[in-house]
Protein backbone atom coordinates (compact mmCIF):
# COMPACT_ATOMS: atom_id res chain seq x y z
CA UNK A 1 0.00 0.00 0.00
CA UNK A 2 1.30 3.45 -0.88
CA UNK A 3 1.72 5.70 2.13
CA UNK A 4 1.16 9.44 1.99
CA UNK A 5 3.92 9.99 4.51
CA UNK A 6 6.36 12.71 3.42
CA UNK A 7 4.98 12.87 -0.12
CA UNK A 8 2.76 15.93 0.10
CA UNK A 9 3.45 19.35 1.60
CA UNK A 10 1.74 22.60 2.46
CA UNK A 11 3.43 25.42 0.57
CA UNK A 12 1.04 28.28 1.17
CA UNK A 13 -1.16 29.25 4.12
CA UNK A 14 -3.10 32.36 5.06
CA UNK A 15 -6.08 33.61 7.03
CA UNK A 16 -8.44 36.49 6.38
CA UNK A 17 -9.29 38.95 9.07
CA UNK A 18 -11.48 37.11 11.60
CA UNK A 19 -14.02 37.97 14.28
CA UNK A 20 -17.04 40.13 13.62
CA UNK A 21 -17.13 41.31 10.01
CA UNK A 22 -20.57 42.75 9.24
CA UNK A 23 -21.48 43.07 5.59
CA UNK A 24 -18.75 40.74 4.32
CA UNK A 25 -20.15 37.74 2.46
CA UNK A 26 -18.85 34.21 3.03
CA UNK A 27 -18.03 33.87 -0.68
CA UNK A 28 -15.96 37.04 -0.61
CA UNK A 29 -14.10 35.78 2.48
CA UNK A 30 -13.43 32.41 0.85
CA UNK A 31 -11.96 34.17 -2.18
CA UNK A 32 -9.98 36.56 0.03
CA UNK A 33 -8.45 33.57 1.86
CA UNK A 34 -7.65 31.89 -1.47
CA UNK A 35 -5.88 34.98 -2.84
CA UNK A 36 -3.84 35.39 0.33
CA UNK A 37 -2.75 31.73 0.27
CA UNK A 38 -1.76 32.00 -3.42
CA UNK A 39 0.27 35.07 -2.60
CA UNK A 40 1.94 33.30 0.36
CA UNK A 41 2.84 30.40 -1.95
CA UNK A 42 4.07 32.83 -4.59
CA UNK A 43 2.02 31.26 -7.39
CA UNK A 44 -0.63 32.48 -9.82
CA UNK A 45 -4.18 31.14 -9.84
CA UNK A 46 -3.48 29.34 -13.12
CA UNK A 47 -1.05 27.05 -11.37
CA UNK A 48 -3.89 25.64 -9.27
CA UNK A 49 -5.40 22.52 -10.82
CA UNK A 50 -7.32 21.29 -7.77
CA UNK A 51 -9.82 23.17 -5.63
CA UNK A 52 -11.51 21.94 -2.46
CA UNK A 53 -13.90 24.03 -0.39
CA UNK A 54 -16.62 23.44 2.17
CA UNK A 55 -20.07 24.87 1.78
CA UNK A 56 -21.05 27.96 3.73
CA UNK A 57 -24.10 28.00 6.01
CA UNK A 58 -24.60 31.74 5.59
CA UNK A 59 -24.13 31.84 1.80
CA UNK A 60 -24.60 28.28 0.56
CA UNK A 61 -24.31 27.03 -3.02
CA UNK A 62 -25.48 23.76 -4.52
CA UNK A 63 -21.98 23.47 -6.03
CA UNK A 64 -19.78 25.50 -3.73
CA UNK A 65 -16.35 24.69 -5.10
CA UNK A 66 -17.58 25.39 -8.63
CA UNK A 67 -18.93 28.74 -7.46
CA UNK A 68 -15.55 29.69 -6.00
CA UNK A 69 -13.72 28.49 -9.14
CA UNK A 70 -16.11 30.54 -11.27
CA UNK A 71 -15.65 33.63 -9.07
CA UNK A 72 -11.88 33.66 -9.59
CA UNK A 73 -12.09 32.12 -13.08
CA UNK A 74 -10.00 29.02 -12.57
CA UNK A 75 -10.74 25.77 -14.36
CA UNK A 76 -9.41 22.96 -12.17
CA UNK A 77 -9.42 19.29 -13.07
CA UNK A 78 -10.25 18.32 -9.48
CA UNK A 79 -12.98 20.38 -7.84
CA UNK A 80 -15.16 19.40 -4.92
CA UNK A 81 -16.76 20.77 -1.78
CA UNK A 82 -16.78 18.50 1.22
CA UNK A 83 -18.46 18.53 4.58
CA UNK A 84 -17.64 16.69 7.77
CA UNK A 85 -18.68 19.43 10.17
CA UNK A 86 -15.80 20.54 12.36
CA UNK A 87 -13.75 17.68 10.97
CA UNK A 88 -13.91 19.09 7.44
CA UNK A 89 -10.46 20.70 7.38
CA UNK A 90 -8.41 17.59 8.03
CA UNK A 91 -10.75 15.28 6.18
CA UNK A 92 -10.30 17.54 3.13
CA UNK A 93 -6.55 17.61 3.67
CA UNK A 94 -6.52 13.81 3.65
CA UNK A 95 -8.53 13.66 0.42
CA UNK A 96 -6.57 16.43 -1.30
CA UNK A 97 -3.26 14.77 -0.43
CA UNK A 98 -4.58 11.50 -1.83
CA UNK A 99 -5.67 13.27 -5.01
CA UNK A 100 -2.13 14.60 -5.48
CA UNK A 101 -0.59 11.22 -4.81
CA UNK A 102 -2.83 9.45 -7.31
CA UNK A 103 -2.17 12.06 -9.98
CA UNK A 104 -5.66 13.52 -10.06
CA UNK A 105 -4.03 16.94 -9.77
CA UNK A 106 -0.73 18.56 -8.79
CA UNK A 107 -1.48 21.70 -6.81
CA UNK A 108 -4.58 21.97 -4.64
CA UNK A 109 -6.06 25.09 -3.18
CA UNK A 110 -8.14 24.39 -0.07
CA UNK A 111 -10.19 27.41 0.87
CA UNK A 112 -12.91 27.65 3.49
CA UNK A 113 -14.89 30.52 5.01
CA UNK A 114 -18.17 31.30 6.68
CA UNK A 115 -19.93 34.15 8.41
CA UNK A 116 -21.87 32.48 11.22
CA UNK A 117 -21.61 35.63 13.31
CA UNK A 118 -22.79 38.30 10.89
CA UNK A 119 -24.40 36.27 8.11
CA UNK A 120 -26.93 34.43 10.31
CA UNK A 121 -29.13 35.45 13.22
CA UNK A 122 -28.28 33.92 16.60
CA UNK A 123 -31.43 31.78 16.37
CA UNK A 124 -30.62 30.62 12.82
CA UNK A 125 -27.07 29.67 13.80
CA UNK A 126 -28.28 27.67 16.81
CA UNK A 127 -30.98 25.83 14.89
CA UNK A 128 -28.71 25.03 11.94
CA UNK A 129 -26.04 23.60 14.17
CA UNK A 130 -28.38 21.65 16.43
CA UNK A 131 -29.80 20.08 13.26
CA UNK A 132 -26.96 17.59 13.61
CA UNK A 133 -29.38 15.84 15.99
CA UNK A 134 -31.74 13.11 14.80
CA UNK A 135 -34.93 14.66 13.47
CA UNK A 136 -37.26 12.11 15.06
CA UNK A 137 -35.33 10.76 18.02
CA UNK A 138 -33.25 13.64 19.38
CA UNK A 139 -34.34 17.07 18.19
CA UNK A 140 -37.90 16.95 19.61
CA UNK A 141 -36.30 16.95 23.09
CA UNK A 142 -34.75 20.38 22.51
CA UNK A 143 -31.03 19.57 22.67
CA UNK A 144 -28.55 22.27 21.69
CA UNK A 145 -25.00 21.69 20.49
CA UNK A 146 -23.62 22.60 23.94
CA UNK A 147 -26.09 20.08 25.41
CA UNK A 148 -24.73 17.25 23.26
CA UNK A 149 -21.20 17.95 24.50
CA UNK A 150 -22.44 18.44 28.06
CA UNK A 151 -23.64 14.81 27.93
CA UNK A 152 -20.05 13.79 27.21
CA UNK A 153 -18.63 16.07 29.91
CA UNK A 154 -21.09 14.82 32.54
CA UNK A 155 -20.29 11.20 31.75
CA UNK A 156 -16.54 11.87 31.98
CA UNK A 157 -17.00 13.60 35.33
CA UNK A 158 -19.02 10.68 36.69
CA UNK A 159 -16.64 8.03 35.36
CA UNK A 160 -13.27 9.64 36.12
CA UNK A 161 -13.90 12.38 38.68
CA UNK A 162 -13.03 15.13 36.20
CA UNK A 163 -14.03 18.58 37.51
CA UNK A 164 -15.52 21.74 36.00
CA UNK A 165 -12.36 23.55 37.07
CA UNK A 166 -10.27 21.18 34.96
CA UNK A 167 -12.44 21.82 31.90
CA UNK A 168 -12.14 25.55 32.64
CA UNK A 169 -8.35 25.27 32.63
CA UNK A 170 -8.52 24.51 28.89
CA UNK A 171 -10.42 27.75 28.18
CA UNK A 172 -7.87 29.64 30.28
CA UNK A 173 -4.93 28.16 28.31
CA UNK A 174 -6.52 29.00 24.95
CA UNK A 175 -7.18 32.56 26.05
CA UNK A 176 -3.63 32.90 27.32
CA UNK A 177 -2.41 31.94 23.85
CA UNK A 178 -4.92 34.22 22.12
CA UNK A 179 -3.60 37.11 24.19
CA UNK A 180 -0.32 36.65 22.30
CA UNK A 181 -2.09 36.54 18.92
CA UNK A 182 -2.99 39.94 17.44
CA UNK A 183 -5.47 38.27 15.06
CA UNK A 184 -7.55 36.59 17.79
CA UNK A 185 -11.15 37.62 18.40
CA UNK A 186 -10.92 37.39 22.23
CA UNK A 187 -7.64 38.43 23.84
CA UNK A 188 -8.49 39.52 27.39
CA UNK A 189 -6.97 36.97 29.81
CA UNK A 190 -9.42 34.93 31.90
CA UNK A 191 -9.15 32.80 35.03
CA UNK A 192 -10.70 29.49 36.06
CA UNK A 193 -13.02 31.51 38.32
CA UNK A 194 -14.12 33.63 35.36
CA UNK A 195 -15.12 30.47 33.49
CA UNK A 196 -16.96 28.95 36.46
CA UNK A 197 -18.71 32.25 37.19
CA UNK A 198 -19.83 32.71 33.59
CA UNK A 199 -23.44 31.83 32.76
CA UNK A 200 -24.35 28.13 32.67
CA UNK A 201 -25.42 27.15 29.14
CA UNK A 202 -25.91 23.38 29.55
CA UNK A 203 -24.58 21.95 32.81
CA UNK A 204 -21.65 21.58 33.38
CA UNK A 205 -20.73 23.87 30.46
CA UNK A 206 -20.50 27.58 31.11
CA UNK A 207 -20.45 30.30 28.48
CA UNK A 208 -16.63 30.40 28.56
CA UNK A 209 -16.44 26.62 28.03
CA UNK A 210 -18.07 27.22 24.63
CA UNK A 211 -16.29 28.29 21.45
CA UNK A 212 -16.90 31.61 19.76
CA UNK A 213 -19.24 32.37 16.90
CA UNK A 214 -17.27 34.20 14.24
CA UNK A 215 -16.76 35.27 10.66
CA UNK A 216 -13.56 34.29 8.92
CA UNK A 217 -11.78 32.40 6.20
CA UNK A 218 -8.56 30.55 5.71
CA UNK A 219 -6.77 28.71 2.91
CA UNK A 220 -3.77 26.51 2.20
CA UNK A 221 -1.95 25.33 -0.91
CA UNK A 222 -0.91 21.70 -1.12
CA UNK A 223 1.45 20.08 -3.60
CA UNK A 224 3.76 17.10 -3.97
CA UNK A 225 6.97 16.97 -1.91
CA UNK A 226 9.03 17.08 -5.14
CA UNK A 227 7.40 20.32 -6.25
CA UNK A 228 7.28 21.77 -2.73
CA UNK A 229 10.98 22.64 -2.61
CA UNK A 230 10.51 25.23 -5.38
CA UNK A 231 8.23 27.45 -3.29
CA UNK A 232 9.40 30.51 -1.32
CA UNK A 233 8.63 29.12 2.17
CA UNK A 234 9.95 25.93 3.74
CA UNK A 235 7.44 23.16 3.04
CA UNK A 236 5.40 21.65 5.85
CA UNK A 237 5.09 17.94 5.19
CA UNK A 238 2.24 15.56 5.92
CA UNK A 239 3.87 12.77 7.87
CA UNK A 240 0.80 10.86 8.94
CA UNK A 241 -2.95 10.94 8.47
CA UNK A 242 -5.66 8.79 9.97
CA UNK A 243 -9.41 8.84 10.31
CA UNK A 244 -11.86 7.28 12.73
CA UNK A 245 -15.63 7.29 12.46
CA UNK A 246 -17.86 6.25 15.32
CA UNK A 247 -21.46 7.39 14.89
CA UNK A 248 -23.49 10.35 13.76
CA UNK A 249 -25.85 10.83 16.70
CA UNK A 250 -24.55 11.02 20.25
CA UNK A 251 -27.39 8.80 21.46
CA UNK A 252 -25.89 6.05 19.26
CA UNK A 253 -22.28 6.43 20.50
CA UNK A 254 -20.51 3.22 21.52
CA UNK A 255 -18.93 5.17 24.37
CA UNK A 256 -19.50 8.69 25.67
CA UNK A 257 -16.02 9.00 27.14
CA UNK A 258 -13.79 7.35 24.50
CA UNK A 259 -14.06 8.49 20.89
CA UNK A 260 -12.90 7.34 17.46
CA UNK A 261 -9.97 9.75 17.92
CA UNK A 262 -8.28 6.65 19.34
CA UNK A 263 -8.37 5.03 15.88
CA UNK A 264 -7.62 8.20 13.91
CA UNK A 265 -4.64 8.92 16.15
CA UNK A 266 -3.26 5.39 16.00
CA UNK A 267 -3.53 5.37 12.20
CA UNK A 268 -1.74 8.73 11.91
CA UNK A 269 1.05 7.73 14.34
CA UNK A 270 1.53 4.42 12.52
CA UNK A 271 1.85 6.14 9.13
CA UNK A 272 4.30 8.70 10.49
CA UNK A 273 6.24 6.16 12.54
CA UNK A 274 5.97 8.56 15.47
CA UNK A 275 4.47 8.53 18.95
CA UNK A 276 2.59 11.06 21.05
CA UNK A 277 5.79 11.91 22.97
CA UNK A 278 7.39 13.03 19.67
CA UNK A 279 4.90 15.88 19.20
CA UNK A 280 6.19 19.38 19.95
CA UNK A 281 2.72 20.86 19.98
CA UNK A 282 -0.86 19.95 19.19
CA UNK A 283 -3.86 21.78 17.82
CA UNK A 284 -6.95 19.96 19.09
CA UNK A 285 -10.54 20.66 18.18
CA UNK A 286 -12.01 22.78 20.95
CA UNK A 287 -15.65 23.48 20.15
CA UNK A 288 -16.14 22.99 23.90
CA UNK A 289 -13.56 22.45 26.61
CA UNK A 290 -14.39 18.74 27.25
CA UNK A 291 -13.65 17.98 23.58
CA UNK A 292 -9.97 18.85 24.14
CA UNK A 293 -9.81 16.78 27.32
CA UNK A 294 -11.12 13.67 25.55
CA UNK A 295 -8.80 14.22 22.59
CA UNK A 296 -5.74 14.52 24.86
CA UNK A 297 -6.61 11.11 26.28
CA UNK A 298 -7.72 9.44 23.05
CA UNK A 299 -4.66 10.66 21.11
CA UNK A 300 -2.40 9.19 23.77
CA UNK A 301 -1.00 12.35 25.35
CA UNK A 302 -2.11 11.04 28.75
CA UNK A 303 -3.90 7.96 30.06
CA UNK A 304 -7.67 7.60 29.86
CA UNK A 305 -9.21 9.43 32.80
CA UNK A 306 -6.06 11.49 33.39
CA UNK A 307 -7.02 14.39 31.10
CA UNK A 308 -8.13 16.53 34.02
CA UNK A 309 -4.84 16.19 35.89
CA UNK A 310 -2.91 16.70 32.63
CA UNK A 311 -4.49 20.08 31.88
CA UNK A 312 -4.28 21.13 35.52
CA UNK A 313 -0.51 20.59 35.41
CA UNK A 314 -0.16 23.38 32.85
CA UNK A 315 1.11 20.94 30.22
CA UNK A 316 -1.06 22.42 27.45
CA UNK A 317 0.12 26.00 27.90
CA UNK A 318 2.98 27.56 25.96
CA UNK A 319 6.10 26.54 27.85
CA UNK A 320 4.41 23.30 28.96
CA UNK A 321 5.11 19.76 27.77
CA UNK A 322 2.55 19.93 24.95
CA UNK A 323 1.36 23.42 24.02
CA UNK A 324 -2.19 23.10 22.65
CA UNK A 325 -4.04 25.56 20.43
CA UNK A 326 -1.22 28.06 20.31
CA UNK A 327 -3.33 30.53 18.29
CA UNK A 328 -6.16 30.52 20.82
CA UNK A 329 -8.31 27.87 19.20
CA UNK A 330 -12.01 27.97 18.51
CA UNK A 331 -12.44 29.07 22.13
CA UNK A 332 -10.57 32.36 21.75
CA UNK A 333 -9.15 32.87 18.24
CA UNK A 334 -12.28 32.39 16.11
CA UNK A 335 -14.90 29.83 15.11
CA UNK A 336 -16.75 30.43 11.86
CA UNK A 337 -18.23 26.90 11.83
CA UNK A 338 -17.00 24.19 9.46
CA UNK A 339 -13.82 26.13 8.48
CA UNK A 340 -12.82 26.33 12.18
CA UNK A 341 -9.82 24.01 12.08
CA UNK A 342 -8.29 25.74 9.05
CA UNK A 343 -6.90 28.28 11.50
CA UNK A 344 -5.34 25.48 13.55
CA UNK A 345 -3.73 24.31 10.32
CA UNK A 346 -2.37 27.70 9.25
CA UNK A 347 -1.12 28.27 12.83
CA UNK A 348 0.70 24.95 12.68
CA UNK A 349 2.29 25.96 9.38
CA UNK A 350 3.46 29.20 11.05
CA UNK A 351 4.83 27.25 14.03
CA UNK A 352 6.71 24.79 11.82
CA UNK A 353 8.07 27.63 9.69
CA UNK A 354 9.23 29.21 12.95
CA UNK A 355 7.38 32.46 12.34
CA UNK A 356 4.72 32.37 15.08
CA UNK A 357 6.18 35.38 16.88
CA UNK A 358 5.50 35.67 20.58
CA UNK A 359 3.71 32.34 20.62
CA UNK A 360 6.42 30.40 18.83
CA UNK A 361 7.11 26.98 20.36
CA UNK A 362 10.90 26.74 20.53
CA UNK A 363 12.29 24.30 18.02
CA UNK A 364 8.84 23.14 16.84
CA UNK A 365 9.48 20.37 14.31
CA UNK A 366 6.51 18.00 14.55
CA UNK A 367 2.88 18.72 15.38
CA UNK A 368 -0.37 16.80 15.79
CA UNK A 369 -3.48 18.50 14.46
CA UNK A 370 -6.83 16.90 15.08
CA UNK A 371 -10.43 17.77 14.42
CA UNK A 372 -13.76 16.09 14.76
CA UNK A 373 -17.12 16.75 13.28
CA UNK A 374 -20.59 16.07 14.59
CA UNK A 375 -20.72 15.12 18.25
CA UNK A 376 -17.35 13.38 18.58
CA UNK A 377 -18.42 11.61 15.38
CA UNK A 378 -15.98 12.04 12.49
CA UNK A 379 -12.30 12.26 13.44
CA UNK A 380 -9.19 13.05 11.39
CA UNK A 381 -5.69 13.29 12.89
CA UNK A 382 -2.80 14.72 10.91
CA UNK A 383 0.88 14.79 11.85
CA UNK A 384 2.83 17.60 10.21
CA UNK A 385 6.57 18.13 10.21
CA UNK A 386 9.39 20.37 9.03
CA UNK A 387 11.27 17.42 7.56
CA UNK A 388 10.02 14.51 5.47
CA UNK A 389 11.14 11.92 8.02
CA UNK B 1 -53.25 19.20 25.62
CA UNK B 2 -50.55 21.80 26.41
CA UNK B 3 -49.35 24.00 23.59
CA UNK B 4 -46.27 22.56 21.91
CA UNK B 5 -46.49 24.56 18.71
CA UNK B 6 -43.14 25.63 17.34
CA UNK B 7 -41.38 22.62 18.83
CA UNK B 8 -39.61 20.16 16.59
CA UNK B 9 -42.24 17.53 15.77
CA UNK B 10 -41.09 14.15 14.50
CA UNK B 11 -42.30 13.18 11.03
CA UNK B 12 -42.95 9.41 11.04
CA UNK B 13 -41.80 7.41 8.03
CA UNK B 14 -42.60 3.87 6.92
CA UNK B 15 -39.72 2.64 9.11
CA UNK B 16 -40.83 4.49 12.20
CA UNK B 17 -44.63 4.69 11.90
CA UNK B 18 -45.24 1.67 14.13
CA UNK B 19 -43.06 3.19 16.84
CA UNK B 20 -44.97 6.49 16.78
CA UNK B 21 -48.34 4.66 16.65
CA UNK B 22 -47.17 2.84 19.79
CA UNK B 23 -46.33 6.14 21.47
CA UNK B 24 -49.83 7.38 20.67
CA UNK B 25 -51.12 4.34 22.58
CA UNK B 26 -48.59 5.02 25.35
CA UNK B 27 -46.51 1.98 24.48
CA UNK B 28 -42.74 2.17 23.98
CA UNK B 29 -41.90 -0.18 21.11
CA UNK B 30 -38.51 -1.55 20.14
CA UNK B 31 -37.42 -3.75 17.27
CA UNK B 32 -36.01 -7.19 17.97
CA UNK B 33 -34.13 -9.14 15.27
CA UNK B 34 -35.58 -12.57 14.48
CA UNK B 35 -32.15 -13.81 13.31
CA UNK B 36 -29.81 -12.62 16.08
CA UNK B 37 -32.27 -11.78 18.85
CA UNK B 38 -30.81 -8.33 19.56
CA UNK B 39 -32.89 -5.21 20.24
CA UNK B 40 -32.35 -1.93 18.47
CA UNK B 41 -33.35 1.69 18.74
CA UNK B 42 -33.98 3.83 16.69
CA UNK B 43 -36.19 1.81 14.33
CA UNK B 44 -34.52 0.72 11.10
CA UNK B 45 -35.42 -1.30 8.04
CA UNK B 46 -32.72 -3.85 8.89
CA UNK B 47 -31.02 -5.12 12.03
CA UNK B 48 -27.96 -2.93 12.69
CA UNK B 49 -26.16 -5.91 14.26
CA UNK B 50 -26.53 -8.57 11.52
CA UNK B 51 -28.43 -6.77 8.71
CA UNK B 52 -31.24 -9.30 9.12
CA UNK B 53 -34.44 -7.95 7.61
CA UNK B 54 -36.88 -9.90 9.79
CA UNK B 55 -37.61 -7.55 12.66
CA UNK B 56 -40.40 -8.00 15.14
CA UNK B 57 -41.74 -5.29 17.38
CA UNK B 58 -41.80 -5.79 21.12
CA UNK B 59 -43.18 -3.57 23.83
CA UNK B 60 -40.37 -2.37 26.07
CA UNK B 61 -40.88 -2.25 29.82
CA UNK B 62 -40.22 1.49 29.71
CA UNK B 63 -37.72 1.16 32.54
CA UNK B 64 -34.12 2.22 32.25
CA UNK B 65 -31.37 4.30 33.78
CA UNK B 66 -29.85 7.69 33.07
CA UNK B 67 -26.37 7.24 31.61
CA UNK B 68 -25.81 10.96 31.11
CA UNK B 69 -27.78 14.19 31.29
CA UNK B 70 -27.56 17.95 31.12
CA UNK B 71 -29.74 20.84 32.22
CA UNK B 72 -30.34 22.98 29.15
CA UNK B 73 -30.48 26.60 30.30
CA UNK B 74 -30.20 28.27 26.90
CA UNK B 75 -33.11 26.80 24.92
CA UNK B 76 -32.63 25.66 21.34
CA UNK B 77 -35.45 27.95 20.16
CA UNK B 78 -38.22 30.20 21.42
CA UNK B 79 -40.67 27.28 21.59
CA UNK B 80 -38.54 25.51 24.21
CA UNK B 81 -37.79 28.61 26.28
CA UNK B 82 -40.66 28.19 28.74
CA UNK B 83 -39.34 24.72 29.66
CA UNK B 84 -35.84 25.91 30.76
CA UNK B 85 -34.01 24.57 32.57
CA UNK B 86 -34.99 21.25 30.97
CA UNK B 87 -33.18 17.95 31.30
CA UNK B 88 -31.87 16.31 28.13
CA UNK B 89 -30.75 12.81 29.05
CA UNK B 90 -29.51 9.60 27.53
CA UNK B 91 -31.52 6.71 28.93
CA UNK B 92 -30.35 3.15 28.58
CA UNK B 93 -33.43 0.95 28.48
CA UNK B 94 -33.40 -2.32 30.41
CA UNK B 95 -33.64 -4.09 27.04
CA UNK B 96 -30.23 -2.63 26.04
CA UNK B 97 -30.65 0.24 23.56
CA UNK B 98 -30.07 3.87 24.51
CA UNK B 99 -32.38 6.74 23.61
CA UNK B 100 -32.34 10.49 24.10
CA UNK B 101 -35.22 11.97 26.03
CA UNK B 102 -36.25 14.49 28.65
CA UNK B 103 -36.41 13.58 32.34
CA UNK B 104 -39.36 15.37 33.91
CA UNK B 105 -41.79 15.21 36.86
CA UNK B 106 -38.89 15.93 39.23
CA UNK B 107 -36.70 18.90 40.00
CA UNK B 108 -34.06 19.11 37.25
CA UNK B 109 -31.31 19.44 39.88
CA UNK B 110 -32.25 16.03 41.34
CA UNK B 111 -31.36 14.11 38.16
CA UNK B 112 -28.14 12.11 38.35
CA UNK B 113 -26.26 9.46 36.39
CA UNK B 114 -27.44 5.98 37.34
CA UNK B 115 -30.92 7.19 38.31
CA UNK B 116 -33.66 4.67 37.52
CA UNK B 117 -36.39 6.10 35.33
CA UNK B 118 -39.55 4.96 33.58
CA UNK B 119 -41.29 6.16 30.44
CA UNK B 120 -44.39 8.30 30.24
CA UNK B 121 -45.96 9.96 27.22
CA UNK B 122 -46.61 13.63 26.53
CA UNK B 123 -49.28 14.34 23.95
CA UNK B 124 -48.15 16.98 21.46
CA UNK B 125 -50.94 16.54 18.90
CA UNK B 126 -53.60 14.03 17.90
CA UNK B 127 -50.94 12.04 16.03
CA UNK B 128 -47.80 12.60 18.06
CA UNK B 129 -47.09 11.61 21.66
CA UNK B 130 -43.50 11.97 22.84
CA UNK B 131 -41.94 9.41 25.19
CA UNK B 132 -40.29 11.04 28.18
CA UNK B 133 -38.98 9.68 31.45
CA UNK B 134 -39.47 10.29 35.17
CA UNK B 135 -37.77 8.84 38.25
CA UNK B 136 -39.14 5.50 39.42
Amino acid sequence: MTSLSGKVAIVGAADTEVGILPGVGATQLCVDAACRALSDAGISKDQVDGLVTCNSMAEPYMYHAEAIAEYIQIFPRYCISASAGGGTTFSILHHAASAILTGMCHTVLISMADTLRSGLSREQAMLMQSATGHGQFERPYGPTVPAYYALIAQAHMAQYGTTQEQFAQIAVACRKHAALNPAAQMREPITVEDVINSRLIADPLHLLDCSLVSDGGSAVILTSAERAVDFPHSPVYLLGVGEGHGHEHISQAQSLTTSAAVESGQRAYAMAGLEPKDMDLAQLYDCFTPTVLLELEDLGFCDKGEGGAFVESGAIELGGALPVNTHGGLLSHCHPGNPGSMFALTETVAQLRGVAGERQVDGAAVAMVHAQGGIMSSHTSVILGRETA
Amino acid sequence: MANHSGKIFPTPTRETAHYWEGCREHKLRLQCCVSCGKHQFYPRSVCSHCLGDQLRWIEASGAGKVISFTLVRRAVSEAYKADTPYVVALVQLDEGPTMMSNVERCTPESVEIGMRVTAFFEEWSEEISIPKFCPI
